[in-house]
């Protein structure tokens, strides 16, 4: 299990991994919006939290036809599901591995790049804390999408189209948490709709992206 | 613990390939199945391996037994040969024994190599080395030796060999003769009769 971990990170960092994809969206998302917006700094503010999370949304989306189509495409997935290891092991262990090397790295430039959206200073914590949160349940949600797209040629549409409306409920409550956090509302309890939608997640998703692969590798 | 298959029908995208499929292998033997392209094979291989399941009857024996190796030899092109071997052996819950198999398939001076920079025929040694590193009783191989030359065959068949000695299993699909003193099963005559689909058939009424 610890080998899987190991295995998906390294080939994450070596050449082609794709590591920094989803960190450079989010980078230039973020940093294009105040060009395109223009010089109106409160109107920045107002819209900041909505921005990065959105950023890191969509910047979380452009790295799952990834996360089961090589696997598939080289047989490593027959062979884990031949496995003595159980599938539902194999997946959450490899959808942690994609929030190391996507969700994380987001949560971890947020605030630089809140810096240029001149987020309120009262909104850092709430924006890492939601954002740290909230990603988990994007990485597993779009296990679940890539278990049930895997094997077909340029599923990543249709794997954004699976994904996207079960990502609302994270974004909602996310960027509703940190926008709250930043204009010095009481955001505890958007936090907690988000926390309980990233635990149901992380605890029911596994369980039926191996129920899905188990139909479609067949 | 030997393998046996009684009466299984497989199927491939629904249709019935083979039916009536039965064979029992005991410890230590080979079974060597044969018939033209497309006769049932791969999907035969991957029923027992557990990747589909079958459409009648049982496999008994099979089950978190298996080293199954396919057409595709599931390694990844950025990591080492050593990294690539050290990571199926961990998956399969075993430590050692890679030397071993970097020895037996003539790998050594290839192990600090990046597996996309090797040949077909070294990336399928490759493959067939990670059977021996996950020490597991039940081969089950599909065409095992494509791209093989002829000396990378010997040494895949005194593998082979040495894992029958040790009391393995191997069920091996393939066109060229190995060599072993395995039984061969031609699969040719357990090709499935075309069935009426129950629902078609109630539609008619």
């Amino acid at each position: 299990m610890r080998a899987l971990l190991l295995r998906d990170l390294r080939l994450a960092m070596r050449a082609g991994g794709g590591f920094g994809l989803g960190l450079a969206f989010f980078l230039i998302v973020t940093v294009l919006v105040p060009l395109s917006v223009g010089p109106r700094t409160q109107l920045l503010a107002e819209i900041a939290p909505g921005i990065l999370w959105l950023g890191a949304l969509l910047a979380c989306l452009l790295s799952l036809d990834r996360l089961l189509a090589l696997d598939w495409e080289d047989g490593s997935l027959d062979l884990l599901a031949t496995s003595p290891l159980p599938l539902e092991m194999v997946l959450g262990v490899k959808a942690l591995a994609h929030w190391l090397t996507t969700g994380l790295p987001l949560v971890l430039a947020a605030p630089v790049l809140g810096v240029l959206l001149s987020l309120p200073g009262a909104g850092y914590g709430w924006l890492v804390l939601s954002l740290a949160v909230g990603t988990p349940a994007l990485s597993v949600i779009g296990m679940f999408g890539a278990a049930l797209t895997v094997g077909l040629k340029r599923g990543g549409l249709l794997l954004s189209l699976l994904v996207l409306p079960l990502y609302v409920p994270t974004l909602i409550f996310g960027a509703e948490t940190a926008r709250r956090g930043a204009v010095g509302m009481e955001a505890e309890t958007a936090f907690l709709m988000l926390a309980g939608i990233t635990l149901g997640a992380v605890a029911l998703l596994p369980f039926a992206a191996a129920a899905v692969l188990r139909v479609n590798l067949r | 613990m030997s393998l046996t298959v009684s009466d299984l029908t497989v199927a491939r995208g629904g249709a019935p390939v083979l039916e009536g499929v039965s064979f029992t292998l005991p410890d230590g033997a080979a079974l060597v199945l044969r018939g033209p392209n497309g006769s049932g094979k791969t999907t035969l291989l991957r029923t027992i391996a557990g990747l589909q399941m079958p459409l009648e009857g049982t496999i008994e024996g099979a089950e978190d037994r298996i080293a199954y190796a396919g057409h595709l030899d599931g390694l990844k092109p950025t990591l080492t040969v050593a990294e690539n071997l050290s990571f199926w052996a961990s998956v399969f819950g075993a430590h050692d024994g890679i030397d071993a198999a970097v020895e037996a398939f003539n790998l050594k001076g290839l192990t600090t190599r990046a597996a996309g920079a090797l040949s077909a025929g070294q990336k399928r040694r490759l493959g067939l080395a990670r059977l021996l590193v996950t020490s597991m009783p039940v081969w089950v191989l599909d065409e095992p030796t494509v791209s093989l030359d002829q000396s990378s065959v010997a040494l895949f068949a005194d593998a082979v060999r040495a894992h029958l000695a040790g009391g393995g299993l191997a069920l091996i699909a393939t066109h060229i003769d190995l060599g072993l003193e395995g039984e061969v099963l031609d699969v040719t005559p357990f090709r499935a009769r075309p069935r009426i689909d129950p629902v078609f058939e109630m539609d008619l009424s």
